[in-house]
C-alpha cells in the first residue's frame, strides 16, 4: 500500500531505457518516503524480465504476461493499471513520456480521477500549504515542468488524489543500478482477472520499428541549430562541422517547425534530452523548452548574432557573430590544429 | 456509409512566437500580447475529418471548443474550411480546469451532441503540450482511442472499423479500431486546407451570443441584425455548464486534481562565460583552447 509504482515500457522483451531511468528515480523517491518501489511489466513472453529490473532496487515486480498485451494497445494496459491501482493504492505512479506513456497515463488518470502531469523535468518530495482551505500536506510529489510554451516553469502538486501521476521523457533522469543482486518479490498475475476480453478491440495489423538514425542521446559532442540557421541548406554546414568533430546534429523546435531539420533531431522538453560534454548552439535563441533539453551539457558554446539571446546566459563561451561567418572558421581551424 | 464526426479544437495563445512583451515586469504572462490561434494540431485533425467527409458523402463535421466568448473564432475558422457547424462550450464554471476537468466538460458536451461515430482532435495543444485531453475524453465516454495518428486510411463499408496509420516511438504502425472511436492527430499529418473563399463569404458574419453582446456593449448596433433570424447557421451555439448538465464539482478549478504550487518566470542562471567575436583570431583561439583541454579532438 502507498508505494511508488513505475510502469515498465517493454519493446518485445526489452525494458526501455526510460523505464529504467524512472526506476532509478522511483527508488530514490521511495527511499525518501520510506516506502517500497514496485514495477509493472505487461507484455507477452516475459520470462526472466525480472533480471532486467531488479538491480534498480525493485521490491515488488507485478508481471502480466498474456497474448494480446504486445504490441501495446491502450485499453488492456490501462485496465491492468486501473484495477491493480484500485487494489494497491499507490501514492506515486511514474511512466515514460513516450507515445505509450502519453497514451496510457491520461486514460488511467481519468478512470481514477487522479492528477497527471506530463513531461516533468524534475520530481521532488516536499510540503504544500493550501492557504484557502487552511490545510498543509506533507510529502507530496512536486511535479516540475516547463509550461506555456516553455515561458514559465510550474510546480504541480496533487494534494487530494492518488496516485500522483507523472510522465518523464527519456534521458531526463539518470539510469543507475542500485545493486546487481537486489532481491525483490515477483508476482505473476492472472491477466483475465484484470482485463475483460472485450478490451482487446484495437488490432495492430502492421508495425515497423526502426533503429534510430542517429545517436544524439549518446553523443559526447552535439552541434545544434536553431531558426537562425535560416534554411535546410544552412544545416548542411552543421553536418559538416559535426562530421569533423565526430558529433551529432540536433535542432531546436523552431528549426524543426520551420522544416530546416528532421523532427527526430529536436532537442528540448518536447524532444530529446542530451548531456554531451560539449554543446554548440548555433543560431538558437534559447527558449526554456530548449534549455530543458541541453542545460546539463558540460560545456556550452553559443554562436549568435544577437548578444542578448537568452541562451548566452547559460553558455560558457559566447561568440557574437553570424553562423555563416563563424562555423566555416571553426571547421577551418579545427582541421588545421587537430592534425 | 456516412459518418458523424466531432472535431475537438482549442483556441490557444501562440506560444511559439513569444515576443519581449509576453511577460510582464512582475513575471506573469501578458496574454494580451500573445495572438490567439487555432491550435495547430487541431487543424491537422480537422483536415482528417474533412477528408472523411469528402470520401463518405452525407457525413457531417461538427466542431466543439471550450473557451471564452471570443473562442467562437475557432468555430468560424472551421466553417470557413468546410465544417458543418459547431458548439462553443463556455461558462465561468469551466475556468481554471486542468486536463481532467477539461475532458469532463468536453465529454458532457459530446454526450449532449448525442450522435457521433468519430471524435477527432489534435494530439496536444501548444499552450500545455500535455496530450492528455484526447485519451481522457475517450475514457470518460467509454470509447477506444487511437493517439498520434498520421492518417485515417479507411472506414470499412459496414461503418464498423477504422484503419489508421499512427506514429509510435521509432516507427509507425497501422491499427484497426472499432467505431465509435476517439482519434488524436499528430502535427506531422497532412496540413489543413486553407479557408474556402465561398465559405468565408457565407459564414463571415457568424457570431456567438457573447460576441454579439460585446458589440452591443461597445455601443454599436449589430451589423445586419436581421440576417441572424433569416440565416440561423450564422448563430454559433453557446452551451453553458447547465446546458450540458455538467456536475459543477467536476468542472473548472473544483474538478481539477492537479494544483499549481508555484510558477516561476524563466530566470536563467548566469554562470561565468567568455564572450568573443567571430573574428579569425577569436575562433582560432577557442578551437585551440578546446583542443588543449580535450573537449574536442
Amino acid at each position: 500500500m502507498n508505494n511508488v509504482f513505475v510502469y515498465l515500457e517493454i519493446e518485445g522483451k526489452t525494458v526501455a531505457d526510460v523505464s529504467l531511468e524512472l526506476l532509478t528515480k522511483g527508488r530514490k523517491l521511495a527511499s525518501q518516503l520510506g516506502c517500497q518501489l514496485e514495477a509493472i511489466a505487461a507484455g507477452c513472453g516475459l520470462e526472466g524480465i525480472e533480471k532486467q529490473v531488479m538491480p534498480f532496487g525493485v521490491d515488488k515486480l507485478h508481471i502480466f504476461d498474456a497474448e494480446g498485451l504486445f504490441p501495446y494497445t491502450s485499453q488492456p494496459h490501462a485496465s491492468i493499471l486501473i484495477n491493480l491501482f484500485k487494489e494497491e493504492k499507490p501514492q506515486i505512479c511514474l511512466m515514460g513520456a513516450t507515445v505509450i506513456g502519453r497514451d496510457l497515463g491520461p486514460r488511467v488518470s481519468s478512470a481514477l480521477t487522479s492528477g497527471l502531469t506530463a513531461d516533468c523535468t524534475a520530481l521532488e518530495i516536499g510540503d504544500y500549504e493550501d492557504k484557502k482551505a487552511g490545510k498543509v500536506y506533507s510529502d507530496l510529489l512536486y511535479q516540475i515542468r516547463p509550461a506555456f510554451g516553455g515561458n514559465i516553469v510550474a510546480t504541480i502538486v496533487n494534494p487530494e488524489h492518488r496516485p500522483q501521476m507523472a510522465t518523464v521523457r527519456e534521458g531526463v533522469m539518470k539510469k543507475e543500478i542500485l545493486d546487481a543482486d537486489y532481491k525483490g518479490e515477483v508476482i505473476r498475475h492472472d491477466v483475465a482477472r484484470y482485463v475483460p476480453e472485450a478490451e482487446y478491440v484495437v488490432k495492430v495489423i502492421d508495425r515497423h520499428v526502426e533503429k534510430a538514425k542517429h545517436n544524439l542521446k549518446g553523443a559526447s559532442i552535439v552541434v545544434s541549430g536553431g531558426y537562425g540557421m535560416g534554411s535546410r541548406e544552412g544545416f548542411d554546414m552543421l553536418f559538416e562541422l559535426a562530421r569533423e568533430l565526430h558529433a551529432e546534429v540536433g535542432a531546436s523546435r523552431a528549426a524543426v517547425d520551420a522544416g530546416f531539420a528532421d523532427h527526430d533531431r529536436q532537442i528540448g522538453q518536447t524532444g530529446i534530452t542530451v548531456r554531451p560534454k560539449l554543446y554548440i548552439a548555433c543560431g538558437i535563441s534559447g527558449q526554456i523548452q530548449h534549455i530543458a533539453g541541453m542545460q546539463e551539457s558540460s560545456i556550452i558554446i553559443s554562436i549568435n548574432n544577437d548578444p542578448n539571446a537568452p541562451i548566452n546566459t547559460i553558455a560558457d563561451y559566447v561568440i557574437n557573430g553570424t553562423v555563416e561567418e563563424v562555423i566555416p572558421k571553426m571547421i577551418k581551424y579545427y582541421k588545421s590544429h587537430s592534425k | 456509409m456516412s459518418l458523424k464526426i466531432v472535431v475537438l479544437a482549442k483556441q490557444v495563445p501562440d506560444t511559439r512566437n513569444v515576443g519581449k512583451d509576453a511577460m510582464t515586469a512582475e513575471g506573469t504572462i501578458n496574454r494580451a500580447a500573445l495572438p490567439a490561434i487555432f491550435n495547430p494540431e487541431d487543424l491537422n485533425a480537422l483536415e482528417q475529418a474533412l477528408r472523411l467527409k469528402e470520401s463518405h458523402p452525407g457525413s457531417t463535421v461538427t466542431l466543439l471548443t471550450m473557451g471564452p466568448g471570443r473562442a467562437a473564432e475557432i468555430i468560424r475558422e472551421g466553417l470557413y474550411r468546410g465544417a458543418d457547424g459547431g458548439y462553443l462550450l463556455t461558462d465561468r464554471a469551466f475556468a481554471g480546469a486542468d486536463t481532467l476537468a477539461t475532458s469532463y466538460a468536453l465529454a458532457t458536451a459530446i454526450r449532449k451532441i448525442g450522435e457521433f461515430d468519430l471524435i477527432v482532435g489534435g494530439r496536444q495543444a501548444i499552450d500545455g503540450d500535455t496530450a492528455q485531453v484526447g485519451p481522457q475524453v475517450a475514457e470518460k465516454l467509454g470509447l477506444s482511442q487511437v493517439t498520434y495518428a498520421e492518417e485515417i486510411l479507411d472506414v470499412d463499408e459496414a461503418g464498423k472499423r477504422v484503419t489508421i496509420k499512427r506514429h509510435i516511438d521509432g516507427g509507425v504502425e497501422t491499427v484497426t479500431a472499432p467505431l465509435p472511436l476517439v482519434i488524436t492527430v499528430n502535427g506531422s499529418a497532412a496540413p489543413c486546407r486553407p479557408r474556402n473563399a465561398k465559405l468565408v463569404q457565407k459564414y463571415k458574419r457568424a457570431l456567438g451570443a457573447q460576441e454579439k453582446a460585446q458589440i452591443a456593449k461597445d455601443g454599436a448596433a449589430l451589423p445586419y441584425a436581421g440576417l441572424y433570424e433569416e440565416r440561423p447557421y450564422l448563430n454559433i451555439t453557446e452551451w453553458s455548464a447547465a446546458d450540458v448538465d455538467a456536475d459543477l464539482a467536476q468542472c473548472g478549478l473544483n474538478g481539477s486534481p492537479t494544483k499549481v504550487k508555484t510558477v516561476q518566470n524563466i530566470s536563467f542562471q548566469a554562470k561565468e562565460s567568455k564572450t568573443m567575436t567571430g573574428s579569425d583570431a577569436d575562433v582560432e583561439g577557442l578551437i585551440v583552447e578546446l583542443l588543449a583541454n580535450h573537449t574536442i579532438g
